[in-house]
């Protein structure tokens, strides 16, 4: 549903706009934050922890240092002790944002995110398809449970004009972010960064990143 | 040396334990350390000696070690994984974060990578004395 791409492009804009901002990719067994932002060269440094290379203007961190470009097959137990073991040896620097790429819906790393990082943020990316949406308000649902703040939901690939998902969102009491229209030109911008913030995709992201800079707290 | 950020979150947790069972100066902790991930001893001890403080100041840190012991789950063996059977990268990259072993490592019997790490995984508190 895009989460991904609008992690890394919401990083990437953050990041011109003058802040200092980290870009986790937690999505373990399907990552792809690196193929989008084209992510080759420097490596991580061993001191005293993992320092993050400095990417594009941001601070990177990604499994695929580790796995390479090779199937990683884990279980949840695995997932979870390989969260724990990153957030642990991983030294960001000062930040104002840390943008994590989670994998899709109710998974291990949400859960264990909510355990271990109380102050985490969400924003839920959805599509205008009502199957992708109830996945969105189960995870709502379950992060209010839990007492998690919740930025709020943006609309992804979309291709008519309807308000359905913004309705709903509203009625779950939840801050609809706005929507991004489905940008056939993205496909050409993977793997270059400069390209992608050229893109109707990044633009309409870069609209969003004012309102959520208004509802997230700073690092 | 990502030892240090180990040692960091070992002196964290014990801290944490000691407050919890009342005590006011720790004089022992013991660390279960597996041997999956390749922890460099010396390095280990170093950081936890250059890294101990408050009630902690005093604590004399004994390490046990414990073989990398792995299950496949498709075809049910059991074996001890000796990593020196691996190249640098891969050693490597399971120091770091030792859950890639899954990428690298294969059942010996029926090459399946879906198995579980029984033991010998992490960096784990065993016991914490005080008074």
């Amino acid at each position: 549903m895009g989460k991904s791409l609008l992690a890394s492009t919401l990083a990437l804009v953050l990041a011109k706009k003058g802040f200092k901002v980290g870009l986790f990719d937690l999505d373990f067994t399907s990552p792809s934050t690196h193929l989008i932002l084209g992510i080759k060269g420097p490596q991580p440094i061993e001191d005293k922890g993992i320092i993050p290379p400095q990417i594009h203007g941001l601070e990177y961190m990604s499994i695929i240092y580790y796995s390479g470009n090779n199937p990683a097959p884990l279980r949840g137990a695995d997932v979870s002790n390989a969260l724990i073991e990153l957030l642990t040896v991983v030294k960001w620097g000062r930040l104002d944002y840390l943008v994590l790429d989670m994998p899709p819906g109710i998974s291990d790393a949400t859960l264990d995110l909510m355990r271990l990082i109380r102050n985490a943020e969400f924003l839920m990316v959805t599509t205008p398809s009502q199957l992708a949406f109830e996945t969105v308000k189960k995870l709502a649902d379950l992060l209010r449970e839990l007492g998690a703040s919740v930025i709020g939901v943006v609309e992804n690939m979309k291709m008519t004009e309807t308000d359905s998902i913004q309705r709903q969102t509203k009625a779950l009491g939840l801050a609809f972010l706005g929507t991004v229209p489905f940008d056939k030109n993205l496909e050409n911008a993977l793997g270059k960064p400069d390209r992608l913030l050229a893109t109707v995709f990044s633009e309409k992201i870069k609209l969003l990143t004012s309102k959520i800079e208004n509802q997230t707290s700073k690092l | 040396m990502h030892e240090w950020a180990l040692a960091e979150a070992v002196i964290s947790a014990a801290a944490e334990a000691a407050d919890k069972e009342g005590l006011k100066r720790v004089t022992e902790v013991v660390i279960g350390l597996g041997e999956l991930q390749q922890i460099e001893d010396d390095t280990f001890h170093f950081a936890l000696s250059q890294l101990k403080k408050d009630k902690l100041v005093k604590a004399r840190f004994q390490i046990e070690k414990v073989k990398a012991k792995m299950r496949c789950r498709a075809c049910g063996n059991t074996w001890i994984f000796n990593i020196r059977e691996l190249d640098k990268s891969m050693t490597e990259a399971i120091h770091f974060v030792p859950e890639v072993a899954h990428v690298y490592v294969k059942c010996p019997k029926c090459s399946s990578p879906d198995f579980e790490v029984l033991e010998g995984r992490g960096v784990w508190l065993l016991t914490v004395k005080g008074v």
